[in-house]
């Protein structure tokens, strides 16, 4: 069982993502091309790191999972800006494959939330400028880019944890994204689930460093990330 | 030598090594039976045959680690083996259909090349399969595998669905080397792109889909979208919905349903349950 906090910890929804969507839809200042806000004062726990100021992720196991937090924070955001504003002649197949993927993030989010407990970083703060929500190729395009850079994440993590039944969850959760992956490439192209942008001639998927992965979501993440406190190996 | 000194601090050093002894009654019994009349200068050989017992994991690290490779190799061979006749068979609609089990049948061999290649570099010597060791009608369980192209997509399915199940069972006898992990990693997500791919392509087919069932690239609950119950082994335990003590449905104020939380999780095999699933297979 894993077991970082005990469930005084339960999630709140004061700091949580959603929450913070669904005020800013509320307040009716939605722009596809804005940041989100949240509360980032609820943050207590988070250490500000001595390396680029940004959210340190901390250290050991902690660090591994709130670095996954984080990349189920940025997919989940996306997901639900998606669902909440459909791109021009969405199907109904896609629309419903979309809102399963959006479930599926927020599941993940809120499941490191709860399990990390006030040792999670605080909620992030997005920035989807570069995305047009309301063009099938951009929403598609993010997906592939989010689901592959994922899989990647997750197995190039695997070896910096010690704890094996973090290493389970951890696969439970990637193999999920790499069905993700396998559909919007689909959906893009027919037949490219694994085509050889993704999976090399051995035929292994990618792996990436979380310096790599977060070079890369940090063009979507307004809140600055600090990894430096992870495990290397 | 104050044996009693020594114990207490093991005791101190590792709390648990009265668990690995059963007792710590146990301990004391079964060392005084090996010890009760030795000459005190035995004693350390005594107490070292005793840790050998605690400490000794059964499968040491490396052979766990080339026991494990293999059995991975042993699973891409069935694989591998299954898509050279899926491919050859002559019943896949060619375009994209045919393209694509081409390149997963590629993907497998190469699975197995590298496996091959990892368990020689380590010192071990790979299992090896010829496609005489196979029958994929799993002793007659699915007579027309290959041609009926319902029941190939069907078998495809499930022995991706069960692969990407299985190498999460074996991740954890992997994590001592983070070579052999990552790459078992590596794997893995490409079994779970195949996955999702033939689900797709059995959902368009709508062959042997059962009535009112959705197939979606994920598992949704414990359903194989298969019409038969002979694949059900390989669906069991998908519809947990609780991770880590922590229950997915409705978490955190949201609207999860059980069925999105199942399939948000993908559940592993152990060695024993995915060797009960594949056996038949085997000629």
């Amino acid at each position: 069982m894993l077991n970082i906090e005990s469930k005084e910890n339960q999630p709140d929804l004061e700091t949580g993502m959603a929450k913070s969507f669904s005020r800013r839809k509320f307040l009716g200042v939605m722009g596809a091309g804005s940041a989100l806000v949240v509360v980032a004062a609820s943050c207590k726990k988070t250490h500000i790191g001595n390396n680029n100021g940004g959210v340190d992720l901390g250290s050991g196991d902690i660090g591994v999972l709130n670095y996954a937090y984080a990349l189920e924070q940025l997919e989940a955001a996306f997901y639900m800006q998606v669902i909440s504003t459909p791109y021009s002649q969405i199907s109904d197949m896609e629309k419903a494959y979309l809102t399963d993927i959006r479930d599926h993030e927020i599941a993940h989010r809120e499941f490191f939330k709860a399990a990390l407990g006030s040792k999670a970083i605080q909620a992030l703060e997005v920035n989807f400028s570069a995305i047009d929500f309301t063009s099938r190729t951009s929403v598609l395009g993010t997906a592939k880019a989010f689901e592959d850079l994922g899989v990647s994440a997750y197995n190039g993590a695997g070896k910096l944890l010690v704890n094996p039944d973090y290493l389970t969850i951890a696969g439970k959760i990637v193999s999920v994204e790499a069905r993700h992956a396998a559909w919007v490439r689909d959906a893009i192209t027919p037949g490219s689930f694994a085509d050889m942008s993704a999976v090399n001639a051995m035929g292994l998927d990618m792996e990436r460093k979380p310096d790599d992965v977060l070079a890369i979501a940090g063009a979507f993440l307004k809140t600055k990330i600090n990894a430096s406190n992870l495990p290397t190996s | 030598m104050n044996l009693q000194n020594i114990l207490t601090e093991i005791e101190n050093t590792d709390p648990e090594v009265y668990d690995r002894l059963d007792t710590r009654r146990n301990a004391m019994k079964s060392f005084a039976k090996t010890s009760g009349k030795i000459a005190l200068a035995a004693i350390p050989f005594a107490l070292g045959s005793m840790f050998q017992k605690a400490y000794a994991s059964p499968t040491a690290p490396k052979d766990l680690i080339l026991d494990t490779l293999n059995f991975a190799l042993t699973l891409e061979y069935l694989e591998a083996n299954f898509y050279i006749k899926a491919v050859a068979s002559g019943i896949i609609p060619s375009g994209d259909s045919l393209n694509s089990l081409t390149v997963i049948r590629d993907h497998e061999n190469e699975h197995v090349n590298f496996l091959k290649t990892a368990i020689t570099a380590a010192g071990g010597t790979p299992v090896s399969f010829t496609a005489s060791s196979f029958d994929f009608t799993a002793k007659g369980t699915f007579p027309n595998v290959f041609s009926d192209y319902g029941t190939l997509l069907a078998v495809a399915q499930t022995f991706e669905d069960t692969g990407v199940r299985a190498y999460k069972g074996q991740a954890p006898n992997l994590i001592s080397n983070n070579d052999y992990l990552t790459a078992a990693l590596q794997i893995h997500s490409v079994e779970a792109r195949h996955a999702a791919h033939l689900r797709e392509m059995r959902k368009m087919a709508n062959l042997l889909v059962p009535s009112g069932v959705d197939v979606k690239p994920w598992i949704t609950l414990n359903q194989s979208g298969i019409g038969t119950s002979a694949v059900q082994a390989s669906y069991n335990g998908e519809e947990n919905v609780t991770q880590a003590g922590v229950l997915i449905t409705n978490i955190g104020g949201q609207n999860i349903s059980a069925a999105a939380a199942s399939e948000a999780f993908d559940e592993p095999l152990s060695k024993e349950q995915v060797t009960a699933i594949v056996t038949p297979f085997f000629a």
